[in-house]
């Protein structure tokens, strides 16, 4: 176990370097021209050197991708002339359009997304589970039909459509809930609940659908293994052979998927974030697209990144760790 | 009690082939396919025809109608359901007064032909790495199947829009998302092309060409290749409904195709600000947005169903 772990771990961090190293290269090689983005509007040539030394610029790239990593693990001096800049570590550099640390913008974004993803996941799981364990031990056929419309639908049906659809109706028509702010956990736990119900829903109506399916086909199939009929056979209660002994078995592979999905959630809801106007990581990078603010596209990618690989690692682990069935080849 | 298990992952055997004839009689009978296809079988007349169609309209995607707007609100048109006119059929747009009908069909060529061009290539290149890689020695194998973990380890949407936003302007746009679509996702067609590769491999008429002297492309393209088309096909069919949703969270953001071009994700997106006064310019993209994928999801499940005798799920 000790071995998996540590080899799994080992390629996480071999894949987040090549992630880096891919971005960092990509962005700051050609087509675009870095110290004139940095320079900003009415540039002279002056200044364009300056700002070129002073951000390492006119260092060979892969020499600019080694600093930029030496600063995430032990920060960044930018010297320019006589005074000197501490950018402590993790550094990620300054926005070239405000300035600000890129860390300081990812730190405010960050709980944004993280409050989107946790909940919008918790209540998927909830409504998916739910809805797939109905279907199954209700042994209706007609609720079998009905979720597969409903998951090919939630297939279908892009998130900002949705997110569109529960704001017209319940923002703008019925007036149940104001237009969405986000106001942080930390200040009012019942507003910061309230203003994200509705970014909770659009996401949960369409991720539940895939948990509704897999919890149903795990669910049938752990229904036909043999300690489920020896658990029957014993005269176990109906309830008692679903709770303990079906369940634990069905639900093991939704654990790992959802580990994965709170991650995806929580770096691909750009779409749930604009719609609903909340200041996520998506909304912070679609800014920073719009005026070419590589320091921000860069730190932002990295960051998912980072976010996305070592969830999937964690997701593995989990999975090894709790499913004795998994040889850890 | 016996409860059929429906999942089955991971087959050793591909089961045996239908003819093409027999597949596509049964993809016909499925009520949910025909259905789809016929919905997919008129969007793609509609986007073949647009120009067509907007000539016996007699309007086009860039004339700006001031007059049929209100200006002193802001530009909402003028009549019932946003201007719908014997002259402009699906009425205008807000605040610019294009017109509305001439906009979405030429949308549905954006969103049809990214979407097409992207699965296109997406199997292009996942089948090509996936069965090199399966055919391939240790290091080939190691090599691909790291540079697949890597492309599947990227957090998809954020490094589209970050890529999006370097690529030079004289390129055209459609053409640019249909590649950075693909270019970041091939991953799993690679790795469903490199399974089935590998378990064909073992088979005895693959024995048979190799020993007979088959060269390694030969071998791939007659023994191997056959053998991944039902697999392939039924995973494409769920790519183009997941890319054309790609395209349009895109140009929804305002990094994927730009006006004056039209996009039924940059209508859409534009249609927020407007669904008060104007619910038509929301409902009409949206409503087109949503029947074509539909169809496509429709289609894939039958394509599923259908070609696969034993109900092997993909996951999307």
């Amino acid at each position: 176990m000790i071995g998996y772990l540590a080899r799994r771990l080992i390629g996480a961090v071999v894949v987040l370097l090549a992630l880096s190293a891919i971005v960092y290269g990509l962005f700051y090689a050609a087509p675009s021209n870095p110290a004139l983005l940095a320079c900003g509007k009415g540039c002279t040539p002056d200044r364009l050197a300056v700002v070129k030394s002073s951000l390492g610029l006119d260092k060979p790239l892969v020499d600019q991708y080694l600093s930029f990593l030496h600063g995430i693990f032990f920060g960044h001096d930018y010297s320019s002339g006589p005074s000197v800049r501490k950018c402590p570590a993790p550094c990620l550099g300054y926005s070239f359009e405000t300035d600000q640390p890129v860390t300081s913008i990812l730190s405010s974004a960050l709980p944004v997304s993280a409050s989107l993803a946790l909940g919008a996941m918790a209540l998927s799981l909830l409504l998916g589970i739910g809805s797939g364990l109905v279907t199954v031990l209700s042994r209706r056929r007609w609720l079998d039909h009905a979720l597969n419309a409903v998951v090919l639908a939630g297939y279908a049906t892009p998130v900002f459509l949705v997110a569109l659809v529960l704001l017209i109706i319940f923002c703008s028509d019925l007036q149940w809930l104001p237009f969405p702010t986000y106001v942080p956990l930390t200040q009012n736990p019942a507003e910061w609940a309230r203003n994200l119900l509705l970014p909770w829903t659009a996401l949960a109506l369409i991720q539940a659908a895939a948990y509704a399916r897999m919890t149903r086909a795990q669910t049938l199939e752990t229904l036909g293994e043999d300690h489920v009929r020896t658990a029957r056979a014993y005269g176990l209660s109906e309830r008692r052979v679903i709770g303990r002994h079906v369940l634990r078995g069905a639900l093991t592979p939704l654990v790992t998927m959802a580990a994965i999905d709170l991650a995806q959630v929580m770096t691909s809801a750009v779409l749930t974030e604009t719609m609903f106007g909340l200041p996520g990581i998506g909304q912070t990078l679609v800014g920073a697209v719009g005026s070419t603010d590589l320091p921000v596209i860069v730190g932002v990618t990295v960051t998912a990144g980072t976010i996305y690989i070592l969830a999937n690692a964690f997701a593995d682990i989990l999975y090894a760790a709790i499913d004795p069935r998994v040889e850890l080849a | 009690m016996t409860v059929p298990i429906e999942v089955a992952v991971g087959s050793d055997l591909p089961p045996p082939p239908l003819s093409r004839f027999a597949a596509w009689r049964r993809l016909r009978q499925d009520k949910a396919a025909a259905t789809g296809m016929v919905i997919i079988a008129v969007m793609v007349l509609v986007a073949v025809f647009a120009p067509v169609l907007t000539a016996l309209e007699g309007q086009d995607t860039t004339t700006q109608h001031s007059d049929l707007i209100d200006s002193a609100s802001g530009g909402t048109p003028i009549g019932s359901l946003g201007g719908v006119s014997g002259s402009h059929w699906l009425g205008v747009e807000p605040q610019t007064g294009r017109d509305l009908f001439a906009r979405l069909v030429f949308g549905a060529r954006i969103s049809l032909g990214v979407a097409l061009g992207a699965t296109l290539l997406q199997v292009l290149i996942g089948v090509g790495i996936g069965i090199a890689s399966g055919l391939g020695g240790r290091l080939v194998d190691g090599v691909l199947g790291r540079l697949t973990d890597l492309t599947l380890a990227f957090p998809y949407v954020m490094f589209a829009i970050a890529l999006m936003a370097i690529v030079p302007g004289s390129i055209p746009r459609p053409l640019i998302l249909a590649v950075v679509i693909a270019l970041l996702g091939w991953g799993s067609t690679a790795r469903l092309a490199r399974g089935q590769t590998l378990s064909l491999k073992t088979r005895d008429f693959v024995a048979a060409a190799k020993l007979s002297g088959a060269p390694p492309l030969r071998v791939a393209r007659r023994e191997i290749l056959p053998g991944l088309v039902t697999p392939i096909l039924t995973y494409a069919a769920l790519l183009v409904p997941a890319n054309m949703i790609s395209e349009a969270g895109l140009s929804f953001l305002g990094v994927g195709v730009r006006p004056p071009t039209p996009s039924w994700g940059e209508m859409l997106s534009h249609g927020t600000t407007w669904f008060r006064p104007d619910v038509m310019y929301v409902l009409v993209p949206g409503g087109a947005l949503f029947l074509t994928l539909l169809a496509f999801t429709l289609l894939a499940d039958g394509v599923r169903r259908t070609l696969d005798p034993k109900n092997v799920e993909v996951a999307p």
